[in-house]
């Protein structure tokens, strides 16, 4: 009997020993003002530029308000700029401030605040990076207006601007944004409609946020990061719990009003609950990937990559991952998000159907594989990494792989996938990983997605039909062109197999029934969440 | 004595310094790169090697651990990588909460287990005796997260008494700061409890053979007087040995149980630390460590002067 399953057992009997209760316990006089949320991880640090994990993300969407938000149809919609015009080059941008936006130290938000924000952010977003490498000027014309000059027209510039993606283009006063993009913030002056308590902050354990009463939400309907973001509740706590079947038992209990992520194991429990409403988290999902390394044999021939693809069975990876709850899991015969616009299947058919491990084994053969040690690092702290990492070690045995598995933790797979020296000398062949579905909408986050070699992500992966396919949706000017841009796009990638796909799944999120507002999304929104006692 | 005291102080420097080299050399020589954590998978080599370099990971080791050392010399633990807060102020924020739980399951620990060696060594071969050292074994052999979590579905689900998770400062009052480590520190003091009483029943059981026990229940003199005066007191060197070493047990232990009951302690510092490859955060937990292991050792020492003139140093 293993920790989890007694964890399981145990939250499980608590479950159904509080069906029908309804009196939360130790925390039932805490304040129906204070919502107390389990994140998904800790809040290690607190400077969106500087650190890039999503929870630091997630976090910062509530403190630092941005020009553009991204609404649930992926379109950027204006937040803190009230216009914009465009020349007719579509080189220069002019946008203008709405009135009223205050930081959380009670100063106006100027073109100054701004210019440096996005100086700092264009140095390390991967579009920002792209539109610095255009850049003519960027400069503030006045208080509240300030100018983007491009060598070239950048047709996703507001996209950029707005996207949920990290690093988002989060404004931060002048003084603040100057600080160098490869070193910390040291002050939490926001923007946004929720101020950080620096004095309550515990990292690794809890986090407070208060509502700053002098943010000015736009009008609209909020969605996703667009629109009126008004706070109903006049203070957040974020209390870390490193375990599920603790987190578990204090929603149930009433100490915490809402968990993130719950994982998939304690759902059913927390179902039977008749004071706790559970659904899918994200829409969007997430991407379940290995990388084979370009650099070496065999993976630097296709027909080993492909062997590979054509062999494995994604429903393998994803109940791995997500166990039997088909509706959490779909497979994926491509690269981009299921139910997004842009979601295409073309040259998907190596992932459909039957498992082919005769044709597979003739393919790998034919690469000139021939028995050696091929080097697959598992991170075993990842629940996700290590199930997929025991999935992939059976398959290359069946394939007649010799599999060095090398089982570590995220940390040192961090560190070692960096590595292009050969897999005998500290290198790698495959590792594993996953991708929001968030970051798979496009190719303008997807930096998995390329294949431009020594510049493309871990494993180098290099296809000019891939590379093409990029550039061509940077410059698409409409949905439908950039529809096919990306249909082309998909079975280039997998022609070439740039990494490996192992499907697409989902999460759950739990809230206690007095918790209303929640709204489904690639990352909790807090707005338009309130609490009754 | 209090040369003594001085000499053994003074002996800790050393030790410290050995127990610094070996965490800095081990760290360093450990797999995984902060750098590429902070950096992210978006990152590009040159982002990393950028953000390396401004932490100053890049430097040679001796000059990396001569800035360390030098630092320590002056009071300053360093700077969190990740959370860009003084490590001391880290270990500050989570002294208290670790501090609590081990006092409360040291106290529950003397408590309940030396009584109940005592007992069982008196009562030695009778039922009662057999109880005590079954519930021994038995807290021996549970895993801490498993007794954790039985006492959590119990108490807090179940019955509704206790909170399942969290901490309360003792400044918010000491009922609620006790709530929340009634459940934690019996979870952790189990295996701590039953090690006490057993080691407290053996010292006891050959203590209780020796010619003057015999003479002192010939003069009539009660049960308890002999037990608890007599005999415990002549038994108490290893016990106090054994009180001593189970702290190191206590600092093991802790790190489970405040990941199972979300206190903010040190142990959760300590596995965050290592898993994010927070090397400063390491180096001070550690330290701050071996200096606790130091103290506890000598202040078990002096311990036993007390209980036994003999022992003269």
């Amino acid at each position: 009997m293993d920790r989890r399953t007694v964890l399981k057992g145990l939250a499980g009997a608590g479950g159904l020993a509080l069906t029908g209760l309804s009196a939360p316990a130790v925390a039932q006089g805490a304040s129906a003002r204070t919502l107390r949320f389990v994140p998904q991880a800790n809040l290690a640090n607190f400077d969106p530029i500087w650190g890039t994990q999503y929870v630091v993300r997630n976090a910062s969407a509530m403190v630092w308000d941005m020009l553009y938000g991204i609404d649930s149809s992926f379109t950027p919609q204006r937040q803190m700029v009230e216009s914009e015009e465009v020349s007719a080059d579509g080189k220069t941008w002019t946008f203008k401030l709405r009135p009223g936006l205050k930081f959380h130290d009670g100063e106006p938000v100027r073109s100054k605040d701004v210019v440096a924000s996005l100086a700092r952010w264009t140095v390390r977003d991967p579009m920002g990076l792209m539109i610095k490498a255009l850049q003519q000027e960027l400069t503030a014309v006045d208080d509240r207006t300030f100018k983007w000059v491009l060598k070239a027209p950048y047709p996703k510039l507001l996209y950029a601007l707005g996207k949920n993606n990290s690093p988002c283009a989060f404004i931060m006063p002048e003084r603040i944004a100057q600080t160098d993009p490869f070193k910390q913030i040291t002050e939490y002056v926001g923007s946004g409609p929720m101020k950080f308590v620096k004095g309550e902050w515990v990292p690794g354990a809890k986090a407070v946020f208060e509502k700053f009463a002098d943010y000015a939400p736009r009008q609209e309907k909020s969605s996703w990061l667009a629109g009126g973001k008004q706070i109903l509740v006049d203070r957040i706590e974020w209390v870390v719990m490193p375990d599920a079947a603790t987190a578990a038992a204090a929603l149930q209990n009433g100490e915490i009003d809402w968990w993130e992520n719950p994982i998939a194991d304690l759902v059913p429990v927390l179902k039977k609950n008749k004071n706790i409403s559970v659904d899918i988290g994200d829409p969007l999902g997430n991407i379940g990937a290995f990388r084979m390394n370009f650099l070496y044999p065999p993976f630097n021939d296709v027909k080993a990559r492909r062997a590979v693809l054509m062999a494995m069975s994604q429903e393998d990876y994803m109940r791995a991952i997500v166990g039997d709850d088909t509706a959490l899991w779909k497979p994926l015969p491509g690269f981009f998000t299921p139910g997004t616009p842009l979601y295409s299947e073309m040259g998907g058919d190596i992932l459909k159907g039957k498992r082919d491990f005769d044709a597979a084994k003739k393919l790998l053969a034919e690469s000139g594989y021939s028995g050696q040690p091929v080097t697959c690092l598992v991170a075993q702290d990842q629940p996700i990494t290590k199930a997929q990492g025991d999935v992939t070690a059976d398959l290359l045995k069946k394939l007649g792989m010799n599999v060095d598995f090398v089982a570590t933790d995220w940390g040192t797979v961090g560190a070692r996938r960096a590595l292009k020296t050969p897999p005998g000398q500290g290198g790698w062949h495959m590792f594993h990983t996953w991708h929001a579905g968030a970051d798979c909408v496009n190719p303008g986050p997807y930096n998995a997605i390329r294949a431009n070699g020594d510049k493309a992500w871990f494993g180098w992966p290099t296809s000019a039909d891939t590379e093409k396919e990029v550039a061509a949706w940077f410059e698409a000017k409409n949905l439908d062109e950039e529809k096919t841009t990306i249909a082309r796009l998909n079975k280039a990638a997998l022609d070439d197999v740039v990494f490996a796909p192992t499907g697409f799944f989902l999460g759950y999120t739990a809230w206690r029934k007095n918790v209303s507002g929640i709204t489904k999304g690639p990352l909790p929104f807090f707005w338009g969440v309130s609490k009754s006692a | 004595m209090l040369s003594y005291i001085l000499r053994r102080i003074v002996a800790t420097l050393p030790v410290m310094a050995i127990v610094a080299l070996f965490v800095f050399s081990l760290l360093y020589i450990a797999p995984g790169d902060p750098a590429v954590v902070i950096a992210g998978d978006q990152a590009s080599p040159e982002d990393v090697e950028r953000i390396r370099q401004s932490l100053g990971l890049n430097r040679p080791f001796l000059v990396q651990f001569g800035g360390w050392v030098w630092r320590i010399l002056h009071g300053d633990l360093g700077t969190s990588i990740f959370t860009n807060l003084p490590v001391s102020a880290m270990i500050g924020q989570r002294l208290g909460p670790t501090l609590s739980l081990m006092f409360v399951t040291l106290l529950l620990t003397i408590v309940v287990a030396v009584p109940l060696g005592v007992v069982a060594a008196w009562k030695a071969g009778s039922l009662i005796d057999r109880v005590i050292m079954g519930f021994a074994v038995f807290g021996f052999s549970l895993p801490v997260f498993v007794v954790g979590y039985m006492l959590a579905y119990v108490f807090a689900l179940e019955l509704e008494w206790l909170p399942v998770q969290g901490y309360t400062p003792l400044s918010s009052g000491f009922w609620p700061w006790l709530e929340n480590l009634i459940l934690p520190s019996i979870a952790l003091g189990c295996v701590y409890i039953a090690l006490v009483a057993r080691i407290t029943r053996a010292a006891m059981l050959e203590v209780l053979q020796q010619d003057y026990i015999r003479t002192a229940k010939a003069k009539g003199l009660g049960q308890g007087g002999i037990l608890f005066i007599h005999a415990l007191k002549n038994a108490a060197v290893p016990i106090v040995t054994v009180i001593g070493i189970g702290i190191a047990l206590l600092i093991g232990g802790a790190v489970v149980t405040e990941s199972v009951f979300a206190i903010p302690g040190l142990g959760r510092l300590t596995i965050d630390a290592i898993l994010r490859r927070d090397y400063p955060v390491i180096q001070g937990i550690v330290l701050l460590f071996s200096f606790v292991y130091v103290l506890v050792n000598l202040m078990i020492d002096v311990v036993y002067t007390l209980v036994d003139p003999r022992i003269r140093y």
